[in-house]
């Protein structure tokens, strides 16, 4: 069994607004072995990015805050640590992409200017060797004339040059978990597969294992080796990327999958999961896909299942499939 | 420079075609690439009103500068037998009162208006932005405290608190500086709090703490920078209130002291005369009207250039 790069166990990120504390991301559990490319997939809002950045401890806060749970980045858990501490393991073991490639660089300064800077921050290398390897990290995501683009401001480039840039600055320290937080969905499709490209052979041959946000399927199919599934702030389901799209078990998975649009199918309309993520809050009761499930029961109303293993790296958080369901009943 | 080099390119795009174009790179020296500030220097350089507004600016800067050498006489030279006397070839704005030749104090005012906008904008600036960013960056009880003494501030009418700080301080140039400096620290406050907090928001500065970085190295390198455009433009308006200003407390007796050829002062000591020998209130009057229209003029081109919201 490989080695887990990051493990988190039972992470509840909440939020404390003026409507009461909501809980984004409530009881989750990941697991990123090295080398492994993980999905996570879900809805706007149901917790993705908030997982993500609690991993960092990004959480704007306040009013985000780390409730519970444990972090644990190659065996050491985060949650505890100060912010002296997260800084050595930001951008030096751990290091993010971001959605908008067009707002995730500062504009005032060079490309070039931006990634010394971050070297410096970390390794203290000189000026001139922080420079060479600005550029060679350049090179390495396929940026042409990586001299001149150098000295180049962010408002010279194209999106997915700014991506690339971007996934340039946060691999220059060879971290060890790289957290693409949609890293395409602002891009168009051609650079889209460039850029899905690029993380992926920075996967096979850096051995960075990468944690892939994303709420597109086809990205998902195409990337990654295993998938997780978020709702509300749970993972629903996870799995082999082979399992997921062959046997999804979750009704909320199945509705993903059936709202891709197919080309070899004709449908008069696309396929749509009903109603809207729910409001989370504390008091929420039984499943959380429940009021759109297809398949809902009597029991789903009253009480959450547990995310139950099904097969060997298959597990499901649903009271169609696995045993507690007669333990409730 | 810059201009040769882009010259020849469109010559060799003329003259060879396209395709030529893309093998070019290697011979011809790259362009220096321009940051953000060389594309707002040469956007400002076509707005007409702002040009004019700088050149009124560089105009009295020299004035200011070169007052001793241009001046015919001194600023507190008296001939009382020519009291009064009408613009003429020995004295081009007339005299004042006390035979003094306004051209020469007109010259040395500049001096002093300039000298007190200046360096009050900039003393409301440091202290200004200081504050606005702690308010903005750190938030909770630190802003609540600063927005609230900003508040306060800002609940007065601000030349009458000019007038109080200068009672108390006590009437003189230097302590009306200091007056309208204080007076005008909330505007900058805001101003940079604000831009702080959309700041804040920004993907960027995320990711720069995504990167590792410490909160003092993202003020200064992330924060600070992108606050600058607000403030230069403010900065530039507000050197011309600052100015009026200042010629209002001379005015009131508050800020220059006799003989200092304050243009405001001049304005006040002059105004009994309004009738006999206008031209001691029209030159002083002229003065302040052009330097702070050169200022308004800059800054609002400044602001055409520099503010994001402005660009199509």
């Amino acid at each position: 069994m490989k080695q887990p790069v990051l493990r988190i166990e039972d992470l509840h990120t909440h939020f404390f607004t003026d409507r009461g504390e909501v809980p984004a991301v409530d009881g989750v559990d990941l697991v990123v072995n090295s080398g492994e490319v993980l999905g996570v997939v879900g809805e706007s809002g149901c917790g993705k990015s908030v997982t993500s950045l609690s991993v960092l401890k990004l959480v704007p806060s306040p009013p985000g805050r780390i409730v519970g749970g444990r972090i644990l980045l190659k065996g050491k858990d985060l949650v505890p640590l100060g912010e002296k501490e997260m800084r050595g393991i930001r951008g030096n073991l751990v290091s993010m992409i971001f959605q908008e490639p067009m707002t995730s660089l500062n504009p005032l300064f060079t490309v070039g200017q931006q990634i010394i800077e971050t070297v410096r921050l970390h390794r203290g290398m000189s000026r001139k060797a922080a420079r060479a390897h600005a550029v060679e990290m350049l090179q390495k995501v396929g940026i042409p004339r990586a001299e001149e683009i150098v000295d180049e401001y962010p408002h010279q480039l194209s999106g997915g040059m700014r991506q690339r840039v971007m996934i340039a600055m946060s691999i220059s320290l060879n971290p060890e978990l790289l957290i693409a937080d949609e890293p395409t969905t602002a891009l168009d499709v051609t650079i889209q597969a460039q850029i899905l490209d690029l993380i992926r052979r920075l996967n096979e041959e850096q051995g960075t294992a990468v944690m892939l946000i994303t709420h597109d399927l086809g990205v998902v199919a195409e990337m990654c080796h295993r998938v997780a599934v978020m709702y509300a702030g749970k993972v629903v389901e996870e799995g082999s990327v082979y399992d997921i799209f062959n046997h999804p078990l979750h009704p909320y998975t199945q509705g993903l999958i059936q709202s891709v649009p197919r080309m070899n199918e004709h449908r008069e309309r696309l396929y749509s999961i009903p109603g809207n993520v729910p409001v989370l809050s504390k008091d929420m009761q039984g499943c959380r896909f429940a009021p759109r499930c297809p398949h809902v029961m009597e029991v789903c109303m009253r009480s959450l299942p547990e995310l139950i293993r099904q097969e060997e790296h298959h597990s499901c958080r649903c009271w169609l499939h696995g045993s507690s369901q007669e333990d409730a009943v | 420079m810059r201009q040769s080099i882009r010259a020849s390119i469109t010559i060799r795009g003329e003259t060879m075609g396209q395709a030529t174009l893309k093998i070019t790179p290697p011979n011809v020296p790259a362009e220096k690439v321009s940051g953000p500030w060389g594309d707002a220097w040469r956007a400002f350089r076509k707005n007409k009103t702002a040009m004019l507004g700088l050149c009124i600016i560089v105009f009295f800067i020299l004035v200011a500068l070169l007052a001793p050498l241009l001046a015919p006489y001194g600023y507190k030279e008296q001939e009382l037998v020519n009291r009064l006397k009408p613009p003429s070839g020995d004295h081009w704005f007339g005299t004042d009162d006390l035979g003094r030749d306004m051209f020469t104090r007109i010259l040395y005012g500049a001096r002093i208006s300039l000298w007190v906008g200046f360096f009050s904008v900039i003393g409301s600036i440091i202290v200004g932005t200081l504050l606005g960013v702690l308010a903005g960056f750190y938030g909770r009880w630190i802003d609540m405290l600063i927005s609230r003494v900003f508040d306060i501030l800002l609940a007065f009418p601000s030349i009458l608190l000019a007038i109080a700080i200068v009672a108390i301080l006590g009437p003189s140039l230097r302590n009306a500086l200091l007056a309208i400096a204080i007076v005008n620290i909330p505007t900058y406050g805001r101003l940079v709090r604000a831009r702080v907090l959309s700041l804040k928001s920004e993907e960027y500065i995320t990711a720069a703490r995504a990167i590792g970085m410490k909160n003092s190295r993202i003020l200064l390198t992330h924060i600070l920078p992108n606050s600058l455009t607000p403030i230069i433009v403010q900065g530039t308006l507000g050197i011309a209130t600052a100015i009026i200003e200042a010629a209002a407390l001379g005015f009131l007796g508050l800020g220059a002291q006799p003989p200092d050829p304050e243009w405001g002062k001049m304005l006040s000591d002059s105004r009994q005369f309004i009738q006999k020998a206008p031209w001691t209130v029209i030159f002083p009057g002229l003065s302040i009207m052009l330097t702070v229209l050169g200022f308004n003029l800059m800054g609002d081109g400044l602001r055409d250039v520099l503010d994001p919201r402005m660009k199509n």
